[in-house]
């Protein structure tokens, strides 16, 4: 990497003065895995649909781009297979299923980013006062997150969205909540770990409080691992939410979340297949892109692989 | 002789490990004095508390297990162990501080050597701007030695060599301009020519500053080159203390001539290097009698059976062996038994 820099009029530039931070680092070995980038770059295709779908619903983009309302029905052209005009074909109601499944990556990636987020904050705050307490506030934590992980989680999610009501919203709680433990017991061993690491010792000898080492030196050095878990868990919670939502359990008819969009057409798989497979194709697609791009993130940011 | 005035004293310390497996007494009442602007060394083996020692001093002896029990340390006639935690950090960076065995993993590896230089600057100084705490890290960066020290501070610490990152834990360290420094082995995780240079620093830090320093470690030869006076632990007592000088040119406790004894000397080939035999005993499992008596050939019936206490030989040298009471009666003879 290093090269040569000649002198200039007694000026040298040098251009590995750039220090490189850990982030940058990390950023520099994820862009070496092929697989990882690919993986990027389908979720952001799927980040970049549902920003079109939501620029086309909100009407910025014209009345004529192509892109059919969510609802737009047209029982004429029911049960269509995919032509130049419907490009994934039309649903027992008549609407446009390419349209419907650019809108439908709004509601899982939504679905996926904020559960996932609802059960970082969640877990990452309880796994650091149990990591950091430990004792009594450990044992007790650690018993709430052992129950929880008992139980099988779709059906943990299934008893959430029961008790709070079958809608979207209450779909993304539930999913968040079942995933919380994940990223408690995660943060917690990794605290422990951190913890008894010299330069918190260090920290606390120039006299630091508690409260700035835990914000300031523990939590930013055990982020790693959730950002990789946080990116696998995404994935997981979409295929959750479809998974809800084909129960009945999640989105409610008539919005295009893809996994309701399956359990709508299932009876016309043999007569219109394409009404299954392309919300399935949606699914697998996205869920792939992130397990993908987790996967280089591990590999980028595990310390393992750190010299 | 020396009229300087004594910063930090420790009195009969006892730090204690609560195990399953039983309490470990890591210090078993410990006593020594440090002055100001001088260099104290503490050296003995692996887990023979002079770790423990140091952390106990800094209020960071981690808990559970370890507590200490008893006896006072006092900071200019305050003492830290009666002190809260909030006082306590007070202290920590302002008075005394620490730095660590392992430079490789005392910064944290996120964060850019500013960014946490300029941390420690602004824990204690909190009405200072950004950039004037800056300016102090940069300063302080100079002070030990580094090099293009303003470029440094962009640097993350695994840019930086294990000398370069020992020193910037000096300079952080000294940042507030303690009074005490505790030196943890800094050189122990450096190479000889590196750890060289770090001592240097230090005794020139120390001339400069006038900061007392407790430089712990297990190398006679960083002793000898660094410290005033020493003392020598075994099991978590304090064996020997004397002057530098007379440390090695008249060791007397039986541990402490064998710890002289297995250092290679370069003047003379030996068919085989002197090694004490035996190892060290767990803390906490001799009972009775003196600590060393199992591994001591001149070990004696009295041995087995009583406590020694540290008996005063000279001004400046004490000893923890009843081949040095006075009062005993069987001085003479094993005096004449030990220079035979």
């Amino acid at each position: 990497m290093s090269e040569f820099v000649p002198k200039v009029d007694g000026i040298t530039k040098n251009k590995i003065e750039k220090t490189a931070g850990p982030w940058r680092e990390a950023w520099n070995g994820f862009k070496k895995s092929k697989v990882a980038v690919a993986g990027m770059g389908i979720v952001l295709f799927f980040i970049l649909l549902a920003g079109f779908g939501f620029l086309a619903e909100q009407g910025y983009l014209g009345q004529n781009i192509g892109l059919e309302g969510i609802n737009d029905q047209k029982l004429s052209d029911r049960l269509l297979p995919p032509s130049s005009e419907y490009w994934f074909g039309t649903d027992d109601l008549g609407r446009d299923i390419f349209s419907r499944i650019v809108h439908g990556a709004r509601i899982s990636l939504w679905v996926g980013f904020f559960s996932v987020i609802g059960s970082v904050v969640v877990g990452s705050a309880l796994g650091i006062v149990a990591g950091y307490y430990g004792r009594w506030v450990d044992t007790i934590i650690s018993r709430v997150f052992d129950i929880m992980l008992a139980f099988p989680s779709i059906l943990l999610a299934i008893a959430i969205v029961s008790v709070l009501g079958p809608n979207l919203q209450n779909a993304l709680i539930a999913i968040a909540v079942i995933n919380v433990p994940n990223f408690g017991r995660l943060i917690r061993s990794k605290v422990l770990s951190i913890k008894e690491d010299e330069y918190i010792t260090a920290a606390k000898g120039i006299g630091m409080k508690d409260a700035r080492i835990l914000f300031s030196h523990i939590l930013p050095n055990s982020m790693a691992p959730v950002i990789v878990q946080g990116t696998l868990a995404i994935a997981t919670a979409i295929l959750e939410a479809a998974a809800l939502g084909f129960l009945g359990l999640g989105a409610q008819a008539p919005m295009p979340e893809w996994g309701k969009m399956l359990a709508d057409s299932k009876s016309f798989l043999h007569s219109a297949p394409w009404t299954m497979i392309f919300p399935g194709i949606a699914i697998m697609l996205t869920v792939l892109g992130f397990n993908l791009m987790g996967d280089g993130l591990r590999d980028a940011l595990d310390p393992k692989m750190k010299s | 002789m020396d009229e300087r005035k004594i910063v930090l004293q420790v009195k009969d310390l006892q730090t204690t490990f609560f195990t399953d497996s039983g309490e470990i007494p890591a210090v078993d009442h410990i006593d020594f004095h440090l002055k100001e602007g001088e260099i104290l060394g503490i050296v003995g083996e692996s887990g023979c508390g002079k770790s423990v020692t140091s952390l106990s001093i800094m209020g960071l002896v981690p808990k559970p297990p370890g507590k200490v029990v008893g006896g006072e340390i006092l900071f200019e006639d305050k003492d830290l162990l009666a002190m809260n935690e909030k006082q306590m950090r007070r202290i920590r960076g302002n008075d005394i501080a620490m730095i660590f065995q392992e430079p490789m993993t005392s910064l944290n590896p996120l964060f850019s050597i500013g960014n946490q230089m300029t941390e420690a600057v602004r824990i204690h100084e909190k009405g200072w701007s950004k950039k004037k705490a800056e300016g102090k890290a940069v300063e302080m960066l100079k002070l030990v030695g580094l090099p293009r020290a303003k470029e440094m501070m962009r640097d993350y610490p695994h840019q930086l060599s294990g000398g370069m990152r020992q020193r910037v834990m000096i300079a952080m360290a000294l940042v507030c301009d303690p009074k005490v420094l505790i030196a943890d082995e800094p050189t122990t995780a450096l190479d000889v020519t590196i750890q060289a240079q770090i001592l240097k620093l230090m005794r020139e830090l120390n001339t400069r500053l006038n900061t007392a320093v407790l430089l712990i470690t297990h190398d006679l030869g960083v002793v000898a080159e660094t410290c005033e006076r020493v003392i020598v632990m075994y099991a978590g007592q304090i064996i020997e203390e004397a002057s530098v000088k007379m440390i090695f040119e008249d060791p007397q406790h039986p541990y402490t001539k064998g710890l002289i004894q297995s250092v290679p000397d370069m003047r003379y080939k030996k068919e085989r290097l002197y090694s004490i035999p035996g190892s060290v005993p767990k803390p906490g499992s001799i009972q009775q009698g003196c600590r060393f008596a199992a591994r001591c050939e001149f070990a004696f019936d009295r041995c087995l059976t009583e406590d020694p206490e540290l008996y005063e030989t000279s001004a400046v040298h004490q000893t923890r062996c009843f081949l040095y009471d006075r009062e005993g009666v069987e001085q003479h003879d094993n005096k004449a038994l030990i220079e035979s």
